[in-house]
């Protein structure tokens, strides 16, 4: 469904994002880690319009949205939420979710009615006349969620939804996300939390320094000696197999 | 219907057959005189509210579209006899052209914030004076009308024709902004107007958005500007251009309460009060101004959605530690 | 108009660009280290030329012997205004801090209008009339030592922006707010002397402007565009582009008075920063955002 090939991204001589291909099949769930400052956001940024590749492609379902702009790119159907959450601030939940419904239909109370089903979906219904400046960064996350929900997305980005969250909320955002794809949405997602990248997860790309460094299941991420060198330093790698086998 | 959306037709509709009788009941012509001036100063600061209250975009440069029609409607009458009542529509067209050449330039090449202020500010001195510079516009001789009162040249001998004609604006100008909450045009300008980024990402085509909304504010401009040729019969570049237009634009707006319906009206009440009260104690030009500005300041810093922020109880969130 | 004038007109162009770069010169700090763009900028030049005139009037006091007043004065003032008016107002946000400023030149403006009448006024030194042969071109005096001050003043700020201690916290700031709170500098106070100083870059512009100019209520206005056309066209923040950018647009202000006639002239400036805002935004020296 969406094919990232060869991108590419400097700031001033350094490469954020270095030759990286990745490829996120229609109806899976596909995320993409790795250590802060791997270049992970930027990658977003790329994919949905909000910055230009230096270099390569990005297809979406044979289309070529490469350097499109954002709206241009949600028209496709690719949405991205954000890592720090931008809500319209003095808006009410109800209405931030409208703007995104708003995409789908030009019709007030459609856009409502459809604001209010979302909000249910991601759990946000007792919140809905809220205004968003108030809501918890839980609530934040959430709306993200649901108003990029909201727009009817074939393809969801989701970057870093669950930084923030404590356990109970990560659990439940889990679910979320589950009832997301199985009601027909392909999801990409950025995660740090490795619980929830291992339990959602149908295949895992891990960036590093700009570069893919290893992609697979996320059993098979957990033991890939790169990754665990990436996270934990040079010679982690050895040093944990030396102590037994590495847990996921 | 429910009962609260009854409430709401009944007063509405009270307010219409009330401001409709006033010319009737206040026989004055002096006051009647105010209340058309009023109205017009919540004309115009309507018509600055669709870009810079709702859709968030503050522009200085509200007078260009007020001078640009005024201009329009006034050489199509002086040099083709073409009476105003159609030349208002022109003045509307020329109002909407500006507004979207002044846009393009701006919003395309992602100006915002200060910078879409200031080149708003550059924009109205280079139309100043151009017109202070060009034959056709009467260069700084301005353009005189001729005192012919009648419907289709939109002059009224009694004071009441106006004050119905400002009226009918003012009407229409709120029934624009009440469109405009409504629909899902305004959502995106709101959108816009809180985090421009965010809209993108969901779908908003905020370049597209930003340039409607400067075109309807130069449409409205535009006709405020034929409506203020037919009433004074005089205009030149220093009034069809002037800061202080621009200016005054903005603050009735911002003291009502700048993305509300009825904010510019409040506005500039307010200001024409403290405007006639200040005369009357110290005819001096200028100390209504200054009043003006500490107003601004004032509403700025303890206000900040205006007088109808005062009715409108919103839970306000805690103080966040801002990163300017 | 013959081409001959031009060398006249050139060298008017860079006297005025100096005094112009004095005033772009506040403006670029106060957004380099503020981030805001300061709209009372123009009327508190008009404030400090009043200052000026009326030191004149009632005190007899030189306009280049009133500079020991007026700056330190506009300092204070400045400071004051940021400390307790701008600051405590404008709760951070960006178009607040816009129409606070707008608000305060209106206030200003007006003020003067009505304590000071709008009637324009301009002060005769006993040297007005005296000036310098360069041969090609006569120098007024004023001019002269004006220009050589603004340069001065320029360099006195540099020295201070880049030697002491103040200089270096503003400097600090001004690149990493955040890092320079962590590191113990007392951001808002900065913020405040910035401003006061930027201000006292006025009170020293209007010192050195009264003599070969003239004041009234909205004198002000005029210099808004400059300013910022100079400002942008610098860059926003850069010292050196102001000065720079000063010169460059006297000399295009004085070239197309020549040329295009006073009213059309005006527009030159306009055009150019709107150009400037367009094509591009950082100015000739600015950092590229």
């Amino acid at each position: 469904m969406l094919e990232v090939s060869g991108l590419s991204k400097s700031f001033g001589g350094l490469a954020a994002v270095n030759q990286v291909n990745i490829s996120v099949d229609e109806g899976r769930i596909i995320s993409l880690i790795g250590p802060n400052g791997a270049g992970k956001t930027t990658l977003f940024a790329m994919v949905a319009g909000f910055l230009k590749p230096d270099a390569g492609t990005v297809t979406f379902e044979g289309h070529d949205i490469t350097g499109q702009k954002p709206h241009r790119i949600c028209a496709h159907g690719v949405v991205r939420t954000f890592q720090v959450t931008q809500p319209f601030a003095t808006l009410s939940t109800l209405e931030n979710i409208m703007v995104g419904a708003y995409h789908r239909t030009a019709n007030r109370h459609l856009a409502e009615e459809q604001a209010r089903a979302v909000a249910d979906q991601v759990g946000m219904g007792a919140l809905l006349e809220q205004a968003a400046e108030g809501l918890t960064v839980a609530g934040r996350k959430r709306l993200e969620l649901a108003r990029a929900l909201a727009t009817g997305p074939k393809l969801l980005l989701l970057d870093e939804v669950m930084a923030g969250l404590n356990p109970a909320e990560i659990d439940d955002i889990v679910r979320v996300i589950k009832g997301i794809r199985d009601s027909g949405v392909t999801i990409f997602l950025i995660e740090h939390v490795m619980k929830a990248v291992v339990n959602l997860s149908d295949f895992t790309y891990v960036l590093n320094d700009g570069v893919l460094i290893a992609e697979g299941t996320p059993s098979e991420i957990a033991a890939d000696a790169n990754v665990i060198e990436a996270y934990l330093g040079h010679g982690a790698a050895e040093r944990m197999s030396g102590d037994g086998a590495a847990h996921a | 219907m429910n009962a609260l959306q009854n409430k709401t037709t009944l007063l509405v509709v009270a307010g219409l057959v009330a401001s409709a009788l006033v010319p009737v009941v206040i026989v004055n012509k002096f006051y009647i005189d105010i209340l058309t001036l009023i109205l017009f100063s919540a004309f115009l600061g309507q018509s600055w509210n669709i870009l810079g209250g709702y859709a968030g975009q503050f522009s200085f440069g509200g007078v260009i579209f007020f001078g640009t029609g005024a201009y329009a409607s006034s050489i199509l009458l002086t040099t083709f006899g073409i009476p105003p009542l159609i030349g208002i529509f022109a003045a509307i067209a020329a109002g909407a052209l500006t507004g979207a050449f002044i846009g393009f330039i701006s919003f395309r090449y992602g100006l915002r914030g200060s910078y879409f202020a200031l080149i708003t500010l550059a924009f109205s001195e280079v139309f100043r004076t151009i017109a202070n510079s060009v034959e056709f516009t009467g260069g700084g001789v301005g353009i005189f009308i001729k005192h012919a009162p009648g419907l289709a040249n939109l002059q009224f001998i009694h004071p009441a024709g106006y004050y119905y004609m400002a009226l009918g604006m003012v009407i229409i100008s709120l029934a624009i902004a009440w469109w405009l909450e409504r629909s899902r045009f305004g959502a995106q300008l709101i959108a816009i107007r809180e985090n421009e980024d965010a809209a993108e990402a969901l779908g908003v085509d905020a370049f597209k958005c930003k340039m409607y909304a400067i075109m309807i504010t130069g449409a409205m401009g535009g006709a405020a500007g034929t409506f203020y040729a037919q009433k004074y019969l005089y205009i030149d570049p220093p009034i069809s251009y002037s800061i202080g237009t621009s200016v005054e634009m903005l603050l009735v707006t911002i003291v009502g309460g700048m993305g509300t319906i009825f904010g510019p009206l409040i506005g500039a009440f307010v200001l024409h009060i403290v405007n006639e009260v200040a005369r009357h104690f110290i005819d001096t030009p200028g100390l209504s101004l200054i009043v003006y500005g500490v107003i601004l300041i004032a509403i700025i810093g303890y206000l900040p959605n205006g007088l109808i922020g005062l009715f409108k109880r919103r839970k306000k969130p805690d103080k966040e530690t801002s990163d300017a | 108009m013959n081409i001959s004038m031009m060398p006249a007109a050139v060298i008017n162009g860079l006297m005025f660009g100096a005094i112009y770069a004095l005033v772009a010169l506040g403006l670029t700090l106060i957004y380099g280290v503020l981030h805001i763009i300061n709209f009372a900028h123009g009327a508190m030049l008009m404030l400090a030329l009043y200052a000026t005139f009326y030191l004149f009037k009632f005190a007899g006091i030189d306009p280049y012997v009133a500079l020991i007043f007026v700056v330190p004065g506009s300092y204070v003032f400045g400071y004051s205004i940021y400390r307790w008016g701008i600051g405590k107002l404008s709760h951070g946000k960006d178009q607040n801090i816009l129409l606070i400023t707008l608000g305060l030149s209106i206030v200003f403006e007006n003020a003067a209008q009505f304590f000071f009448s709008a009637d324009q006024q301009t002060i005769n030194l006993s040297y007005s009339y005296e000036s310098i042969d360069l041969g090609f071109v006569f120098l007024s005096l004023p001019k002269v030592i004006s220009f050589f001050a603004s340069l001065v003043i320029c360099l006195l700020l540099w020295v201070l922006m880049a030697t002491t201690d103040l200089g270096k916290a503003i400097r600090a700031v001004a690149k990493e707010r955040k890092g320079a709170r962590l590191v113990g500098i007392n951001v808002e106070n900065i913020f405040a002397i910035t401003y006061g100083i930027g201000i006292a870059c006025l009170g020293a512009a209007g010192c050195l402007l009264l003599p070969s100019f003239y004041v009234d209520p909205f004198t002000g206005n005029i210099f808004v565009i400059i300013a910022f056309t100079i400002v942008v066209l610098g860059g926003m923040g850069s010292i050196v582009g102001a000065l720079v950018g000063g010169f460059i647009i006297g000399v295009t202000e004085s070239l197309g008075g020549l040329f295009l006639g006073e009213s059309l002239g005006q527009i030159g400036i306009s055009l150019i920063f709107i150009l400037i805002l367009v094509f591009r935004p950082t100015g000739l020296f600015g950092a590229k955002q």
